[in-house]
């Protein structure tokens, strides 16, 4: 059975910090549960160092196969820790002194944990596992607060992600059906000579949960409510973190279990993609609270991640770009929301005039944000997109390119939407009672300059950092 | 040597962003024209440097991305090398003339100096990721000149630019991917791609990547049918912003032609040259039109700019056609069209700077407001009347040794649209001529602005340092132009000899 829990450190030791986190929050006082914080990065970080020292061995499939650890799940234990420890600060002025911080954490190291079990998932049925454990601890820190919008964004979202879980588990069954495995070598053996239509509607049912994680039309219903109703470090994460395991294990699935298949898969993903793409960018257009705004964003982001699927058995920098912009995504989508969670009072892009003259430095890191998710250079994204589309190109999928460069300069409109009133002189007869652009503390301030700075460096550095993402995926 | 000349200002605003704007705004100022004024020295002692016959000079080459084929690879030779000082040579006048501004002074210097790192660097690319970055970037930090430096509906105008302009960028942003692809081992280096030529007898696919180049560069020139953000742009934007626009945003566009799309798709290029020279003459005729029919006196500056934009167009098409001229009669149409970047940066730079000094005074740029200005104001009269004899390509000056060239050069291979561009300069002429008799000469008639002296205040002596140079140099390439041509023409040879492939 090949059981190799050293090759599972990063894993073991998100798992140890929530429980560990569970039982130390039991022994704490109410609201002085900040040690459980302390803990969840510490898990944060040894999984990230243990990450590191593992990323130079060779790849291996471990517990029967079902487990890849291969440069996509590395990369994806990377990002995923990053980005949750991003979270984790953005998220204390928030949660600190809260009667119920340490559930917030624990919670966090869990979705975060069932998110790399995605990444990883070389089997059907450790897909679903990793889907549930990614989604149910997701559906509590929605409500977290308990308030009217948390309450009515969990309950959506619950619905939502328990109808598609269970659609997923239909799909598991039809591919074990025909397929006769569950693991993804041997369905790649099996599947060429099942029937057709019933490989076709497994993948469909099966890509339906994913695309619930990953917030991808048309299953994103979920993506403005749960952003707009649930608090500003939750928000964050779900729209981040899932769509960091969700696409990973997509592209694992159609790469590794479809490449002899008569289906002509490529398809659906690619006109997912550009649904995705179109759909999110013209529901943002007008939208004029921000977390909205950044909602319908993260669902046109998706389009474009979503373009590495399409051709990831027709080009070779498929799989590179798709890991180097889901980084890049991941970072620059953080910074905007750590702006937004710097300045809780301001929930319409109205709120955000004068934030220049006020906040210099948070305008330097919306700007580098927003631009950055346009994909301007010298930011992050912009190499992700241009990997990304050169994969498309590559691959035979110009059309979809060219979708996709359509769509990105129509998503500059909303993002200077927001920029612009940032830059505009505050506004002259300011209420006095309620001051919008109040800071709401240093750690979230840190966290977007952490981000922001991320953002342009990975951009200008991308060249000792995408190489890391070339390898091959297993098995 | 070259990275120095493109990242000091970067570095200079870098460290200016240290220092709190409550030292004054003098501060800032005056750093800026010191910063200027030592990269152009700098841009002078490269030009002294250079050796015209040696082809790519000062190159430099560092891995940047390697894995996608990305480098940092700068080098100039003598296309870019005249671009690379009028840029400085700008960028010094607009910060002398910036002196007196009162507006948010540092951030207003920070992103100038962002924006000359950016220029720069573009005309001194190597490399088409880095090109296109430095190309995106620009949009971005002239965004911001217009959304918050402008007057008028400048949030508005500022928008229609970015959103156009990002456009073009993002198609040239797919033809490259699409140049790079075609080439084995996939690369972006400009140098290599030119001696690869990759899409050599690739029909369609050539064709295709033309298009998405040439779109990205006609939009940022802009071409007729491409130039509609253009007046907008310029009216609302300050007047520094404009000089910076035109004099050197655009150039970016033509010199796009010249060092990537001629020299890396040559078949392609020839097969559609006819296409070029027709846009060329549709935007020589279309601009002067229009700016024959313009009241305000800097959209109509705007609108000459599309007409002498048009001129560049024309003579690298022509350049592109064999049948009918001679290597020589091609090599004069390139070099013209690089001496009218020059010529254009200058001259319109001056001319926009000139616009600003009517809207500080007035603010208005309505030319029916104004009557005979040169008895209040005769410097500001004389020189505006010398830059725009100069603009119209009055012998003597820059811009006659350009379209003379282009004329020349073009006519063998070009002849009806050649004899049709002619009949620009007719119009050119005829409307700067009326502009200056109507805002110059007659009674004297000024509009009112709330809280300004009744008289109107000639040249002040910031405003005369940095206009004068302007004009000083583009009378110096019309009178001894050799300097200049030396190092233009082994260029524009070797890219005739590329292009004949």
């Amino acid at each position: 059975m090949n059981m190799h829990p050293a090759a599972l450190i990063p894993e073991l030791a998100l798992v140890a910090g929530a429980v560990l986190g569970l039982l130390l929050g039991s022994w704490l006082p109410r609201h002085h549960q900040w040690p459980v914080r302390l803990l969840a990065a510490l898990a944060c970080l040894v999984g990230l160092a243990a990450t590191a020292a593992a990323m130079g061995s060779p790849a291996r499939m471990v517990f029967g196969g079902s487990y890849a650890v291969d440069t996509a799940t590395n990369a994806g234990r990377i990002i995923v820790l990053a980005a949750t420890l991003l979270t984790l600060c953005l998220s204390i002025e928030t949660v600190d002194s809260h009667h119920r911080e340490t559930e917030f954490h624990v919670l966090m190291l869990l979705a975060a944990l069932g998110t790399i079990v995605l990444t990883g998932a070389s089997d059907l049925l450790l897909l679903v596992a990793g889907y549930l454990l990614a989604s149910i601890p997701l559906y509590a820190l929605a409500g977290f607060f308990k308030d009217a919008p948390g309450t009515e964004a969990s309950l959506k979202y619950y619905l939502m992600g328990a109808l598609l879980g269970v659609t997923m588990l239909a799909g598991v069954t039809i591919l074990y059906g025909v397929g006769r495995s569950t693991g993804y070598a041997t369905l790649a053996q099996n599947l060429p000579a099942a029937p057709r239509a019933a490989v076709a509607v497994g993948l469909v049912v099966v890509l339906a949960g994913l695309l619930f994680k990953i917030g991808a039309v048309p299953a994103h219903f979920w993506v403005p409510d749960v952003t707009e109703g649930a608090s500003i470090p939750v928000a964050a994460f779900v729209t981040t973190v899932p769509k960091i395991g969700g696409l990973i294990a997509v592209y694992r699935l159609v790469a590794e279990a479809l490449p002899g298949v008569a289906v002509n898969w490529p398809l659906l993903p690619a006109i997912l993609a550009a649904a995705s793409m179109t759909l999110g960018n013209l529901a943002a257009f007008f939208q004029d609270t921000v977390r909205r705004l950044l909602a319908y964003s993260t669902i046109s982001q998706v389009g474009y991640l979503l373009i590495a699927a399409v051709v990831a058995t027709r080009s070779e920098i498929a799989l590179p770009s798709l890991l180097f912009y889901l980084a890049a995504y991941a970072v620059t989508n953080l910074g905007a929301f750590a702006v937004v969670a710097e300045l809780p009072g301001a929930s319409r892009l109205a709120d955000y005039r004068g934030l220049a003259r006020r906040h210099p430095g948070l305008a330097a890191v919306l700007v580098v944000c927003l631009l950055g998710l346009v994909g301007t250079p010298p930011t992050a994204v912009f190499l992700g997109k241009l990997e990304i589309f050169s994969a498309a190109i590559d691959g035979g999928a110009t059309w979809l390119a060219v979708v996709a460069v359509v769509n990105t300069v129509a998503s500059l409109f909303y993002y200077l939407r927001w920029i612009a009133p940032a830059f505009l002189r505050p506004a002259p007869e300011q209420e006095t009672d309620t001051d919008v652009l109040a800071p709401a503390g240093r750690w979230s301030a840190l966290a977007a300059y952490t981000a922001g700075a991320a953002s342009l460096a990975l951009g200008v550095v991308g060249g000792v950092v995408l190489p890391l993402g070339m390898g091959p995926l297993l098995p | 040597m070259l990275s120095l000349i493109v990242f000091l200002p970067l570095v200079a605003a870098a460290v200016l962003a240290a220092v709190p704007a409550s030292v004054g705004r003098r501060v800032f100022a005056v750093s800026w024209v010191v910063v200027a004024a030592a990269d152009l020295a700098l841009v002078v002692a490269a030009w002294i440097g250079y050796d015209p016959s040696g082809g790519m000079a000062y190159e430099q080459q560092l891995p940047w991305i390697p894995t996608a084929g990305v480098s940092y690879h700068v080098g100039i030779d003598g296309l870019s090398l005249p671009l690379v000082a009028v840029t400085a040579g700008l960028f010094l006048a607009c910060a002398i003339y910036s002196l007196r501004q009162t507006h948010r002074v540092k951030s207003f210097v920070l992103l100038f100096l962002g924006l000359q790192t950016v220029s720069q660097g573009l005309f001194t690319a190597l490399d088409l990721i880095l090109f296109f970055v430095y190309f995106d970037l620009s949009i971005v930090g002239m965004y911001f000149v217009i959304a918050r430096w402008g007057h008028g509906s400048a949030k508005r105008s500022a928008l229609t630019f970015f959103l156009y302009t990002f456009i073009g960028s993002l198609a040239l942003l797919l033809g490259f991917i699409g140049l790079s692809l075609a080439a084995q081992p996939h690369t972006f280096d400009i140098v290599a791609l030119a001696r690869a030529a990759p899409l050599a007898g690739s029909g369609a696919y050539g064709a295709l990547v033309l298009l998405a180049i040439g779109i990205g560069l006609a939009i940022k020139t802009p071409t007729v049918p491409f130039h509609t953000w253009l007046p907008p742009a310029h009216t609302d934007a300050p007047a520094a912003g404009s000089a910076i626009l035109a004099g050197v945003l655009l150039k970016m566009g033509t010199y796009g032609f010249v060092r990537i799309a001629m020299p890396l798709l040559p078949e392609t290029w020839r097969q559609y040259a006819s296409v070029v020279v027709v846009v060329g003459v549709l935007s020589v005729l279309y601009g002067a039109l229009v700016a024959l029919a313009q009241e305000d006196f800097k959209r109509m500056i705007a609108y000459t700019s599309v007409n002498h934009m048009g001129y560049i167009i024309l003579a690298v098409g022509a350049a592109g056609i064999l049948a009918g001229s001679d290597e020589q009669a091609r090599s004069l149409a390139v070099t013209g069209a690089v001496t009218q970047m020059v010529s254009h940066g200058l001259l319109t730079g001056a001319l926009f700077l000139l616009a600003g000094i009517l809207y500080d005074r007035r603010d208005s740029y309505d030319m029916s407001a104004y009557s005979g200005l040169a008895g209040p104001a005769p410097v500001f009269a004389g020189v505006t009347g010398l830059v725009a004899f100069a603009s119209l390509g009055l012998p003597g000056f820059s811009g006659f040794i350009a379209e003379f060239q282009i004329f020349t050069g073009s006519l063998a291979s070009a002849t009806v649209a050649t004899a049709l561009a002619l009949l620009g300069i007719l119009i050119t002429a005829g409307l700067l001529l009326r502009a200056l008799h109507r805002v110059f000469l007659g009674s004297l008639r000024i509009p009112d602005a709330p809280g300004a002296a009744r008289d109107f205040t000639d040249l002040r002596p910031s405003e005369a340092a940095s206009i004068l140079p302007l004009l000083a140099m583009a009378i110096a390439i019309g009178v001894l132009p050799r300097f200049l041509l030396d190092v233009i023409e082994p260029a524009a040879t070797a890219l005739i000899g590329m292009v004949g492939r």
